[in-house]
């Protein structure tokens, strides 16, 4: 027997610890993806679960942990074969799993229990493709991935900022000692008012002013130069 | 953008947990045929409280007539066919297929009116009926397949349609199949190609509105519950 309750089949569905045989998970997993199983053991397989199922409409929840546990790697084998990848087969057995709970009245103990269940993991697989279908993804267009964009830098992007950096320091070094040293001392080398009056002997006042009128001046100079 | 919940390798046994804990004894529905013959009850009842204003010898009459007699059977069974194939389809794992059994007697229905249709047109001494008949005959099946329409997808949404709009539109030409064969005792004209387009409006008004408003309100059941 493939699976085997250890309350005893069939008439412990009452009884108080539902579990599975070690090792039929992968046996679900195929019997459910409708795989390399017998016919005979596929009936014993769902002839169990419907008997779980028909025990949890009845309110026994630890048969019901049990059938939900048996349906998980069921669950997941169905939305891989419908074609849904990676961490979205986890979001499917969500999705599956909690379909299973509001639908379980929809459940007719009298008919099989797969059916049901590869329906309802179907259509959430499908819902989960449609809604990925909608975002953005890869493109596997080898021109569009010619044209995609590089996010490092540009072949000329060091020179040209070797060529803007070595017209920055020309400006600055045409202006009036006074600017110059504020731009450098404030602007460039980030010191503070305080510090920049100590190192130059200038009020601070005076540095203010500077820097003002230097950065006027560069403004001028360096637009001209780009113009 | 990483959603920390996804990797959570647990949260599978945490919501089967969940929904274990709080797991209620639930009575598994009846059968799609059991729920259908239960809608068809209803809209005879409606059909048996509307028999107050019916006109039985004209009825009678036109029964006589094979298109006519033809016709009211095909709605009939077009009604109680399409009311099954609503159920069915609502219960996961029954097959889709269910869902072209009210084809042919709708065929038949369609064919049998517009036979009704050509003998108008070949017999010109046929009752027509006049502009404000025919407003009479449209508000009538509107107004009939309303509250059927109402209830089929209050029925419906007990169960987990999977395809809500299949579903939602079955259970419209259901409802406008019974409203079509409810109004049959009142009517007092042979069809005709008017009335026949006004029958055709109606239904197909019917269930249009039913797959996209009730397909909304099934599909919200199957989503959040």
């Amino acid at each position: 027997m493939i699976l085997a309750l250890s309350g005893g089949m069939p008439g412990g569905i009452a009884a108080h610890g539902w579990a599975l045989a070690p090792g039929s998970d992968a046996r679900l997993d195929s019997a459910c993806a409708g795989e390399r199983i017998g016919g005979g053991a596929r009936t014993v397989l769902e002839g169990e679960l419907a008997a779980l199922m028909a025990a949890a409409q009845g309110g026994d929840a630890a048969a019901y942990r049990a059938l939900l546990k048996a349906c998980l790697p069921v669950v997941s084998a169905i939305a891989r074969a419908q074609g849904v990848r990676g961490e979205a087969v986890d979001d499917v057995v969500q999705d599956t799993l909690m379909t299973i709970h509001r639908a379980r009245a929809s459940y007719d103990p009298a008919r099989p229990f797969l059916p049901w269940l590869r329906a309802i993991t179907q259509r959430r697989a499908i819902d989960r493709l449609r809604r990925a279908g909608r975002r953005p993804r890869e493109v596997h267009d080898p021109l569009a991935y010619e044209a995609e964009a590089d996010p490092g830098p540009e072949p000329g992007q060091r020179l040209e900022a070797g060529d803007r950096a070595a017209a920055l320091a020309r400006a600055v070094a045409s202006l009036p000692e006074g600017q110059r040293q504020a731009v450098e001392h404030l602007g460039l080398r980030e010191l503070s008012l305080d510090e920049t009056a100590a190192l130059t002997g200038r009020s601070k006042g005076a540095l203010k002013v500077n820097l003002h009128r230097a950065l006027k001046a560069l403004r001028a100079s360096l637009t001209q130069e780009r113009g | 953008m990483v959603d920390l919940a996804s990797r959570d390798p647990r949260r599978h046994e945490r919501l089967v947990e969940d929904l274990a804990g709080g797991l209620e004894p639930v009575r598994p529905l009846p059968g799609p045929a059991a729920r259908a013959a239960l809608w068809l009850g209803a809209a005879l009842l409606f059909g048996l409280v509307l028999a107050t204003r019916i006109d039985a010898t004209g009825f009678m009459l036109r029964m006589r007539v094979p298109d006519l007699a033809l016709a009211a059977a095909g709605a009939v069974l077009t009604a109680a066919f399409a009311a099954f194939a609503a159920f069915a389809t609502s219960v996961p794992g029954r097959p889709t297929a269910w869902a072209l059994l009210p084809l042919p007697p709708l065929a038949l229905w369609v064919c049998a009116s517009g036979l009704g249709c050509l003998r108008g047109w070949v017999a010109p001494g046929t009752d027509i009926p006049n502009a404000h008949e025919v407003t009479g005959c449209f508000s009538f099946l509107v107004c009939v397949s309303v509250p059927l329409s109402v209830l089929i997808v209050m029925m419906l949404r007990r169960a987990c349609p999977l395809r809500p709009n299949l579903t939602a539109a079955l259970g419209g030409l259901a409802a406008a199949a019974a409203a079509a064969a409810l109004l049959m005792p009142f009517h007092p004209h042979d069809a005709t190609a008017t009335d026949l387009l006004i029958h055709a409006v109606a239904v197909v008004g019917v269930i249009g509105l039913n797959g996209l408003a009730g397909g909304r309100l099934l599909d919200r059941q199957a989503a959040t519950g």
